[in-house]
């Protein structure tokens, strides 16, 4: 807008970054990365093998190996970032009063915060000399 | 040639006189080959001299008379009675102030465009003669010299549907006109100024609409993309 803003929350939308340039970016990259990724693992865990043989065990035994846990965190990464990113972006454009778009904005990014939280460490912590013994001695 | 019969339907509003916006109807003779404006002016001139709307040209030039016709932006001196049908929707383009009737506050619009410096900027001591320019450099930003500032683009957005402080395709081109000259040199200012802020260049969403709703047929959307990929290789 060409007037000079008359109160904070007019300057606030007058700022200028490269934040959303940055983002724009990260959104084509990471769009791109997804389609690798997504594809990789529909493969792995429904063509490479049937998705009905797939049992405690095998997952246990697929994320006991390093390369899996590395791909599998991009793929929650990438997935999370560019998803709430969107999300961001129809915030901004559709939830209009300043207050109610600060505390969407607020619960949308806790709740993408837990998911990626539990979500590596369920990758990351998961053992499987421990869980998979514990399985296999239940059978 | 013979007349049809057809209704025009006009989403009417006097801010003084009513509370909300009405669809008026006229049921008028037109030929086919009349364009919408023409139906317009008879029903302003025969049958309701109240109905107001803004034109001047009449051919497609001076970007007066941009209406939402059939949900769809045009202009209705550009747009024919047979490509319409027996029912006409006239509408006030969307997203600015309506003041009365098919007439909205075009400021917020004007505002945007002159905030991008839609103006040749050259610190240069001018040459004795004109600043020279190959014809393949003024092919690039050829489209977008043909802007005539009809706001069609602009009020199609859905982003600027809801946040009417978002700077719009048009002002978007008519940057484009001078960041892609060879002779311009005022690329960074803009960049700096009203483009770069959280309502300019990164609210485009590239949902199109400004594309298909252009009268001028400026790829609206491309010149928006090449716009960002020049802040993105400036500023890397």
């Amino acid at each position: 807008m060409a007037r000079a803003p008359k109160s904070l929350s007019e300057a606030r939308a007058t700022y200028t970054t490269n934040a959303e340039l940055a983002w724009w970016v990260f959104m084509r990259i990471s769009g791109l990365m997804l389609i690798f990724l997504v594809f990789a693992h529909l493969w792995f865990n429904n063509i490479a093998i049937d998705a009905a043989t797939i049992d405690y065990d095998y997952v246990a035994q697929r994320l006991a190996q390093p390369g899996v846990k590395i791909f599998d965190t991009f793929l929650l990464a990438f997935a999370m970032l560019h998803g709430v990113n969107g999300l961001r972006y129809s915030v901004e454009d559709y939830v209009r009063k300043p207050g109610r778009r600060f505390w969407t904005k607020v619960v949308l990014y806790a709740v993408a915060g837990v998911v990626f939280v539990l979500g590596t460490m369920t990758l990351w912590a998961f053992s499987y000399e421990e869980m998979g013994a514990a399985v296999r001695a239940l059978n | 040639m013979d007349t049809v019969r057809i209704t025009v339907k006009i989403k009417r509003f006097d801010p003084e006189a009513d509370a909300r916006p009405y669809w008026a109807e006229y049921p008028v003779e037109a030929r086919p080959t009349d364009r919408v404006l023409d139906v317009l002016n008879h029903i302003k001139w025969e049958v309701d001299g109240s109905l107001s709307y803004r034109k001047s040209c009449a051919h497609g030039i001076c970007g007066s008379d941009a209406m939402l016709i059939d949900g769809v932006n045009r202009l209705a001196c550009k747009l024919l009675v047979r490509d319409v049908g027996e029912i006409i929707r006239v509408e006030p383009i969307r997203g600015l102030q309506v003041i009365k009737d098919l007439i909205v506050d075009m400021e917020p619009f004007f505002d945007s465009y002159k905030a991008v410096l839609p103006y040749f900027i050259n610190d240069d001591p001018e040459p004795a003669r004109e600043r020279l320019q190959s014809p393949e450099d003024r092919e690039i930003f050829d489209a977008t010299t043909k802007c005539i500032l009809c706001a069609a683009c602009t009020t199609s957005c859905p982003v600027f549907w809801t946040n009417e402080r978002y700077i719009g395709p048009a002002a978007i081109v008519n940057a484009h006109r001078f960041i892609f000259d060879s002779r311009d040199q005022g690329t960074a200012q803009r960049f700096a100024g009203a483009l770069g802020e959280a309502n300019g260049l990164w609210r485009c969403r590239t949902a199109y609409n400004c594309t298909e709703a252009c009268p001028r047929d400026i790829p609206v959307t491309r010149a928006i993309q090449e716009v960002k990929r020049e802040m993105l290789w400036r500023s890397a």
